[in-house]
């Protein structure tokens, strides 16, 4: 009997889509605006996340190390920064390295490598780069240096402070601002994201109330025979889920010659992402994303808009 | 088989629309009701579908009182009683054959039944040809004989004919009347109402007269009088 039911439901709801030609094209044109809009926020969302993560890389904190301090403490501190929760990687740069660089930077510049024979020894400091996993966490990375840090007034090194100086301080602003900019950026785009969809999906559930509307007749007579609510209900859910599966597959068809063509441009954009490549990457998310959201407004939409008729 | 007992039905803004109507209707009785528009046939048989209900008294169908019903009973319910009306209510995008197999698909009839009784039952109407047709292709008359194929298909104990001949000439007229006289023969007990006197006339069967709400007569072969 179910089985039955179902069967009829499923025929009656593609024999409605298909004989309903004009009110399905109509309805699906503003469930395709709909998805549209929320595929486009998503590609939207990845520009700004992967912008967002370039701008992140760039910020760091380097520590310069006193020229007397022993390698080997060095790096046993690099160690226990290395365990902190909050750090994501450190490089080291020991001081031969830094020295090594410095004259291949100005192997052209006789004067400044006759400076440097004349001062004898090795004068550069060995660095350490550390990134944190997130901009509001070096703060916390600075007040655990704090300690190894030397006062301003000895330069040399006392009870393990081995540190000259790490260069939070000057980033810090730079640092906050760019943390608060993250942040609301993020709050922002989710923000008009939200209300984007909700106007969106409000406008594809009117249209879909409206296209039932003109069918209110056909439900009364279907309750003057004696229909039971779910085998009315049935064939208008499958044609809005119809409404929803369709626009969203012509949404993911027409993005590919879109994406195709913006691709090269977003590539060139800050944050260096190619959406179609995205695109072509994400492709089982976003057909998943966009079928099952059409499918379900489709089907809550004509589910709600039909019960009106039911109730009375 | 069907009482109303001491039925009311006052709107709101205090119009009385029945004032305590008691009347009985046996098994493949032929009823009639007549009366002016706006007495309050259509009203009375609203309430025998559950479609309305009374403000005081009760409806009985055999032993159930109707307004008693769950909702979930009343789909159930409402395919024991077959109608039909003056605007014909058929299923616009669905052909004759569709609108006829929708009512034994919602009363969860095999595919095989319907296969074999749609047929039949639009050969009953004399329709046998038109099966395919969708109601705009169709005449008032043959919306109509579609309409009554659709409410008898699920073998109703009742037939309600709501005004059916209102919008028909004289010749559909008689014809829908002379199948609804077959139904009755048939078995099937039915309930019309109509302004038409001459249909009444032609019928000789009983006729309620309905005025402002009221029963003013209840004759066995009766007449229309106003």
């Amino acid at each position: 009997m179910f089985k039955l039911s179902a069967q009829r439901v499923l025929k009656a709801g593609f024999v409605n889509f298909w004989r309903n030609a004009f009110v399905s094209v109509s309805a699906m044109l503003v469930m395709t605006i709909t998805l549209f809009t929320m595929g486009s926020l998503m590609f939207l969302g990845a520009v700004l996340n992967s912008s967002l993560l370039q701008i992140k890389e760039k910020v760091d904190i380097n520590i310069y190390f006193l020229t007397s301090a022993s390698e080997s403490r060095i790096l046993s501190l690099k160690e226990t920064i290395d365990a902190l929760p909050q750090v994501e990687s450190t490089t080291y740069r020991s001081r031969e390295e830094a020295l090594e660089n410095f004259k291949k930077r100005n192997q052209d510049d006789q004067l400044v490598l006759q400076a440097l024979d004349e001062l004898g020894g090795n004068p550069l400091e060995a660095v350490l780069n550390v990134r944190a996993k997130d901009p509001s966490q070096y703060e916390a990375i600075y007040n655990f240096l704090k300690p190894y840090i030397v006062g301003p007034t000895n330069a040399t090194e006392i009870q393990g402070q081995i540190i000259e100086k790490a260069n939070f301080n000057q980033n810090k602003t730079s640092i906050e601002t760019l943390t608060k900019v993250i942040n609301s950026s993020r709050t922002l785009g989710t923000a008009i994201s939200i209300i984007l969809i909700i106007i969106s999906t409000l406008i594809a559930f009117n249209t879909i109330r409206l296209a039932i509307y003109s069918s209110k007749d056909e439900i009364a007579v279907m309750r003057l025979v004696g229909a039971s609510n779910m085998f009315i209900r049935g064939p208008f859910i499958v044609e809005g889920s119809m409404y929803g599966l369709f626009s969203a597959l012509f949404v993911l068809i027409i993005f590919y010659p879109l994406l195709y063509w913006i691709g090269p441009y977003s590539a060139g954009f800050f944050g260096g992402l190619n959406l179609f490549t995205y695109y072509l990457h994400n492709f089982l998310e976003l057909f998943v994303i966009l079928v099952g959201s059409g499918v379900i407004i489709g089907a809550i939409s004509s589910f709600l808009a039909v019960r009106k008729y039911l109730s009375a | 088989m069907i009482y109303y007992d001491n039925v009311s039905k006052i709107y709101k803004d205090d119009s009385v629309i029945l004032d305590s109507i008691s009347f009985g209707i046996e098994p493949k009785e032929f009823v009639s009701i007549v009366g002016p528009s706006g007495a309050g046939k259509t009203t009375l048989l609203k309430m025998l579908i559950a479609e309305e209900k009374p403000t005081s008294g009760k409806v009985f169908f055999e032993s159930t009182d109707v307004h008693n019903l769950s909702r979930s009973d009343i789909p159930r319910y409402r395919r024991r009683v077959g109608m039909i009306f003056q605007d014909f209510r058929l299923i616009p995008n669905k052909t004759a054959y569709e609108n006829i197999a929708f009512a034994m698909e919602a009363a969860g009839r095999s595919d095989e039944e319907i296969q074999s009784d749609v047929p039949h039952v639009l050969e009953l109407v004399d329709l046998a040809d038109k099966i395919w047709h969708f109601p705009h292709q169709l005449s008032g008359g043959e919306k109509q004989r579609v309409a009554i194929a659709r409410a008898i298909v699920n073998q109703p104990d009742v037939l309600i004919a709501d005004e059916p001949t209102g919008n028909l000439d004289p010749f559909n007229t008689y014809d829908v009347v002379q199948i609804l006289r077959k139904i009755n023969d048939l078995g099937t007990t039915v309930i019309l109402t109509t302004h038409n006197k001459g249909i009444i006339d032609s019928l000789g069967k009983r006729v309620i007269t309905i005025e402002k709400g009221r029963v003013v007569r209840d004759d066995a072969e009766g007449k229309y009088v106003l």
